[in-house]
């Protein structure tokens, strides 16, 4: 018998980049067929824009069903929440928003970001406790019930706000491009680029490098057993829905002044788009989330330049495709 | 009972509301005359019809399509299609049939591969991606499907409301074409609801239950889950696009409203939850209600909602506007969810076993 070295480390897991991989190899593929270098650009900046804001606002969904193995179909209702309150907080400010300063125009939209992840995070906890909790462990209750509260949600939000779209003008500090050489970049998405990344950076770094973090990935891969360790995983629970309809509530924010309008139907629009972005990605990966949303708002917009009829179904082709190749989705991780 | 494959409705107060809706609908045009009470007769046949096969899936199989309005307008857009372009003949509805229901059940059988495989939640993501996909398609599509507006089209000359089957009335109503299509409507309906109802009494629709009670176990008896499931979501597929072809010959119209819109998979939704999920017979009674309250309580709601602006009650107008209906519903559906998870029907026969 070979005694057990119990300083030795634990086998290293191999690491899977070819997903990775996958975001750059398409926008290096698309370059010839698109042709002229500054439209690509342009198109793969607006591709990793769009990209970002999907899965700021998909990441609380994937890691709550990985989680908990819930699967919330109401998780676009946060985002819609987030629009609104965003409009209503930047029109008292149009002071800012319409100076010329970089600076008051990112101030005004601070409050808006904080009260927007406020009202969707305090929101989040009476959705969880009156829709979530009582169909607790029975999918098919959970997901006719939360799709209930979508269309609620939705409806509730054209009888308080009115059917009509809400514009919602960008600050003026953001407007316009900045040009590199030929290519036309806009600001807006270059800054929605920004946050996206570091909202990643952030997310990545509190799941490997925190103890929370560690509790998170531990009761994705086996919640019974860190329920065995002594950790109240319900509660760990609750504050990763929080956690994750605030971040919805930020996309929402996000999503509105790149549109430039709130209207409540971006509730359904987005729910659609983000589970394509996480069935992509693996149920439950949030790496796979991010490469998930960044290829399907990539494969949108070069389809949506070069072939415009094939862009309304390239989502749907990608998801295929994906799922042909890895049957679980890109990073499987949970074993259900 | 043969012809309800042994499936009796097994309560008194059950069976004699089921028995008044058959009767009501069977005599329909002589008891509610008029074109109104006639189309939402026709409505709660094709619903029935839609809802007992949206039950097979949900009710039956435990899994949770929402791509089941696509095959309604798969079915409904087919025989339109056939019509609108190539003149009003029974040969051309009999073409947008052949046409539609197989790409129905392909659909079906591809959507059922590719996604039952891995759990159930899976499908029914990727039946909202895949039906909403379909969904922009059809109203992008315009050269085709006419868009947004739809295609207006004729029927052949018999089921035209112009055409007098022989001269005189019975029990003082006309007997035309609009009748005609009516009897179409209904008799196709119930055969196929019977057909259902046979389908899911068959050795195969016990397989069904066993594996909605646990995957697991019947896994373990040795049948193939993936194939049973995917069968089932071929089948409700295609009684589907059935039902869809038959509102399409009904209304002389189809249109993103009338067949592919979310709203109609939530109609869906909450008549199978009222009147029962798995039990065919819910799907008769959560129809019938629910379209009758649709077609008179919805106009109620607008009075109501103007009454209440003018005697100045201090309710949120907008929130009792008929257009906010949906709210209302969705209310009534997470509710009965909840607290009514046996719908009408199940509450019916487990009074009886307790009595």
């Amino acid at each position: 018998m070979t005694a057990i070295d119990a300083g030795a480390a634990l086998p290293k897991q191999r690491a899977d980049f070819i997903p990775a991989l996958l975001p750059i190899a398409l926008a290096l593929a698309a370059l010839p067929f698109i042709g002229s270098p500054s439209t690509w650009i342009t198109l793969t900046v607006a591709g990793l824009s769009m990209g970002m804001m999907i899965f700021v606002m998909a990441s609380g969904l994937t890691l709550v069903f990985g989680l908990m193995d819930v699967l919330n179909f109401g998780h676009g209702a946060f985002i819609a929440v987030g629009a609104y309150m965003a409009a209503l907080v930047l029109a008292p400010l149009s002071g800012w928003t319409q100076a010329d300063s970089l600076w008051s125009g990112l101030a005004a939209l601070v409050p808006a970001v904080i009260v927007a992840m406020g009202v969707a995070a305090a929101l989040s906890v009476a959705f969880e406790r009156f829709l979530i909790r009582p169909v607790y462990g029975r999918h098919l209750q959970q997901i006719l019930v939360t799709m209930g509260g979508l269309i609620v949600a939705e409806q509730l939000l054209y009888g308080l706000f009115g059917p009509q779209l809400i514009a919602l003008p960008l600050p003026a500090a953001l407007r316009g491009s900045i040009i590199f050489g030929n290519a036309a970049v806009e600001k807006y998405r270059l800054l929605a680029v920004v946050i996206g990344l570091i909202i990643f950076a952030k997310l990545i770094f509190i799941l490997t490098r925190t103890k929370i973090g560690l509790l998170i990935r531990a009761g994705v891969e086996n919640r019974e057993m860190v329920e065995a360790l002594g950790y109240r995983i319900k509660r760990l629970f609750i504050g990763v829905f929080m956690a994750g309809s605030a971040l919805a509530g930020l996309g929402g924010v996000m999503w509105a002044l790149y549109r430039e309008q709130v209207h409540a139907s971006v509730a359904q629009e987005l729910t659609v788009l983000m589970f394509i972005v996480i069935i992509i990605g693996g149920l439950g990966s949030v790496t796979g989330c991010f490469i998930g949303a960044l290829l399907v708002a990539l494969v949108a917009n070069y389809a949506g330049f070069l072939v415009p009829k094939l862009a309304l179904v390239s989502d749907i082709l990608l998801m295929v495709s994906v799922l042909l190749w890895r049957p679980r989705g890109l990073f499987p991780v949970t074993s259900r | 009972m043969m012809i309800l494959s042994g499936d009796r409705p097994r309560n008194a107060v059950l069976s004699v509301i089921l028995a008044a809706i058959l009767l009501a609908l069977a005599f329909a045009p002589f008891l509610f005359p008029g074109s109104k009470p006639l189309n939402v007769a026709a409505k709660i046949c094709i619903f029935a019809l839609l809802v007992a096969s949206y039950d097979l899936l949900l009710g039956y199989t435990g899994i949770v399509s929402f791509a089941h309005t696509m095959f309604f307008g798969i079915g409904a857009y087919g025989v339109a299609l056939a019509l609108f372009n190539y003149g009003p003949s029974w040969s051309m509805i009999a073409l947008g049939i052949i046409v539609a229901l197989p790409l129905a059940a392909l659909l079906a059988l591809a959507i059922g591969l590719f996604s039952l495989r891995v759990q159930a939640i899976f499908f029914s993501m990727v039946t909202l991606a895949v039906a909403s996909a379909f969904a922009v398609l059809a109203s992008q599509l315009s050269w085709l499907t006419g868009g947004e507006d739809g295609r207006s089209f004729q029927v052949p000359p018999v089921l035209r409301p112009g055409n007098r089957l022989f001269d005189g009335e019975i029990f003082g109503v006309a007997f035309n074409g609009r009748v005609v299509s009516y009897y179409l409507v209904f008799i196709a309906c119930a055969a196929l609801f019977l057909l259902l109802l046979r389908i899911v009494n068959s050795p195969f629709g016990r397989v069904l239950q066993a594996i909605r009670e646990s995957p697991f176990r019947a896994e373990a008896l040795g049948y193939r889950i993936v194939v049973h499931r995917t069968l089932a979501n071929v089948t409700a597929a295609l009684i589907a696009a059935a039902a869809g072809a038959l509102n399409a010959i009904w209304l002389h119209y189809t249109g993103p409203e009338t067949s592919l819109s979310f709203s109609i998979m939530l109609d869906i939704l909450v008549m199978v939850v009222i009147g029962g999920m798995g039990t065919m017979y819910g799907a008769v009674i959560g129809a019938t209600l629910y379209i009758l309250a649709q077609n008179y309580l919805q106009a109620l709601m607008g009075s109501a909602s103007s009454m209440a602006a003018s005697a100045g009650v201090p309710l949120e107008p907008g929130l009792f506007h008929p257009d906010r209906w949906l709210l209302w519903l969705g209310i009534l559906f997470i509710l009965s969810v909840r607290f009514f998870p046996t719908g009408i029907v199940g509450r019916l026969r487990q009074g009886a076993t307790k009595a």
